[in-house]
């Protein structure tokens, strides 16, 4: 397998046990945040993230140094929240550092902390997540006892809480907007942007909302240095990246690789191809908010730009693969009922659109279908598009355009015998 | 729970929030966690504590299905049963579920209730499907013997 000489994110796969304190210290745990806190202003740390070009990982790509050097330097009090509400469809990546490598994700918040002079960070896991919650609370016990969180780190001016919340159940607290709305004890419903978070944020104060693979990626970059960083990945998609790998493969999981890798190094060399050797049919590479990809490419490469360039986006690298013996009006059909079943309602477009969506879909399965079916899918598309308040609509209309696209004779056999 | 630990244990959730309302998720999270579901006095209880409008509680529990509203099961099975999970054949294995259990194939809970099963979206843990959450905890890689075993095991935990 070409892969890392050592993991970067997923060092629980190299270092046993690296979620207790002691392990993590002694192998260069807190390291980065003693480094800043020594060594560099809040500023100057902000300046090493950009300059690592690491981009969010939750699927947006937005350089996170950038989004950093937003917060104002004069705000009395901003918050660091992180987004741990992992419910993409395909997506389990930031389940794997949160249950194995805790402490990463704690120093990297700490680190977010310092640069914009939060005080409090809240980590918004999902409620699904709540017994595994149970081992991040125990990692920030073990932090505040050595005093790398809490009053004073350190001896230092810098102190810090960071407290768990856990959701209750909704894919679209993802969102940041509508995350914030649901940690002051609201409807997850997405805030109409500008303002962005960075102006009016959590409490209507200043706030980054990072996603939790984003801040694993600050302690190493800090502690090693930018250029470190960038040898891993392409010159515009530096650094390395979690691909989730489910489906129709051999060897599903987690592979954490330099971004820019071909796709065949993930299907092949790590996930052993289609079950039984059977041919891929076609890649949902982001989780359900994806842009299909027919067949197979195995020169593909992995970064931002080049799925771009082929019609598709990276978001957040979760490859859900297709093998000939997937029928793709079903598959997309199960895609489009879980948008349908998330959307939050706050928009007619979505509310509406994804709801019709699955009702032509549920006609196309069942044999029901009317002569104009995927038109009408294309149609509803078309009057979603750009339509909707945030990317939750928006996403649903991309798995449904291009499979009627790349796959249009399979839903046309669903139509009823145009002779009669 | 008596009112007294309930009480308890919500002043230590308000010490992480600068107001109120912010701990009504896991106002009602506590409220629902030992009989999985909600009932009218959950709702006032949690309105009143936070200061909130009964309505605007109401909402929040209609909003975000972990919350239940009506009572269910001892044990919640949870399947998921989306594009990843289905793949690997996570639809077939909750029908089969269901029919062992005696209900019909969309789910519902057992006569004696002790089981509520139901289909839920993603568990970010599609490497490992089938996967089932069971009052939270996660069971995965699950074969039907598998699953035999664990209702077993639920079933006896019941009676002892």
């Amino acid at each position: 397998m070409v892969a890392l000489k050592e993991h970067v994110l997923l060092r629980h796969r190299d270092v046993p046990d690296i979620r207790s304190l002691d392990v993590y210290l002694a192998h260069g745990g807190y390291q980065a945040l003693a480094k800043a806190l020594r060594t560099l202003q809040p500023g100057q740390v902000t300046e090493m993230v950009k300059a690592s070009g690491l981009r969010g990982r939750g699927g947006a790509g937005f350089p996170t140094g950038v989004k950093w050097s937003y917060i104002p330097k004069d705000a009395p009090t901003t918050y660091v929240v992180v987004n741990a509400d992992e419910s993409e469809p395909g997506t389990f990546k930031d389940r794997e550092i949160i249950e194995g490598n805790p402490h990463q994700l704690l120093e990297g918040t700490a680190l977010c902390a310092y640069a914009i002079g939060a005080r409090v960070a809240y980590i918004y896991g999902r409620g699904e997540f709540r017994t595994l919650f149970a081992g991040v609370q125990q990692a920030i016990d073990e932090a505040y006892q050595a005093g790398w969180l809490g009053k004073n780190i350190q001896g230092s001016d810098f102190s810090l809480d960071i407290y768990i919340h856990l959701g209750a159940g909704a894919y679209i607290c993802g969102e940041e907007t509508a995350l914030l709305e649901s940690l002051e004890g609201k409807l997850g419903m997405p805030r109409a942007r500008p303002p962005y978070p960075a102006q009016v944020g959590l409490y209507g104060k200043p706030t980054v909302v990072n996603n939790v693979e984003t801040l694993a990626n600050v302690p190493p970059i800090v502690r090693n240095g930018p250029e470190w960083y960038r040898q891993f990945g392409t010159e515009r998609s530096p650094g390395v990246k979690i691909f989730c790998l489910s489906g129709c493969i051999t060897r599903p999981g987690n592979y954490e690789l330099p971004l820019g890798v071909p796709l065949r190094v993930l299907i092949e060399e790590c996930g052993g191809g289609a079950p039984e050797g059977r041919a891929i049919k076609a890649i949902l590479p982001s989780g359900a908010s994806s842009h299909l990809l027919p067949g197979y490419d195995p020169e593909l490469h992995l970064d931002y730009e080049s799925l771009q360039a082929v019609g598709a986006g990276l978001g957040s690298a979760s490859f859900i693969v297709l093998d000939e013996t997937v029928d793709i009006v079903w598959a997309i059909s199960k895609v489009t009922r879980f948008f349908e079943h998330e959307s939050c309602g706050k928009c007619t477009p979505c509310r509406e659109g994804t709801y019709w969506m699955v009702d032509v879909y549920r006609r196309l399965l069942d044999g029901r279908a009317w002569p104009g079916d995927v038109d009408l899918l294309l149609s509803i598309a078309d009057q979603m598009d750009g339509k909707c308040f945030c990317a939750l609509g928006e996403f649903a209309i991309c798995p449904v355009r291009t499979s009627v696209k790349h796959f249009r004779a399979e839903y046309e056999a669903r139509l009823p015998d145009r002779g009669m | 729970m008596t009112a007294q630990d309930w009480r308890q244990e919500l002043q230590e959730v308000l010490k992480k929030y600068p107001v109120k309302q912010s701990a009504v998720l896991e106002a009602l999270h506590i409220r629902q966690r030992d009989k999985n579901y909600l009932s009218d006095a959950d709702i006032r209880a949690v309105a009143e504590a936070l200061e909130m409008p009964v309505t605007e509680v109401e909402a929040l529990v209609g909003f975000y299905s972990l919350f239940r509203r009506q009572p269910s099961g001892k044990y919640v099975i949870q399947v998921c049963t989306d594009l990843p999970c289905a793949l690997r054949g996570a639809e077939a294995f909750y029908r089969r579920l269901c029919a062992r259990l005696g209900l019909p194939p969309e789910g519902g809970t057992t006569p004696d209730g002790l089981f509520t099963v139901e289909q839920v979206v993603c568990l970010a843990a599609c490497d490992r499907a089938p996967v089932a959450q069971i009052n939270l905890q996660y069971y995965e890689n699950l074969t039907d013997e598998a699953m035999d075993a664990i209702i077993a095991r639920l079933r006896e935990q019941a009676q002892g």
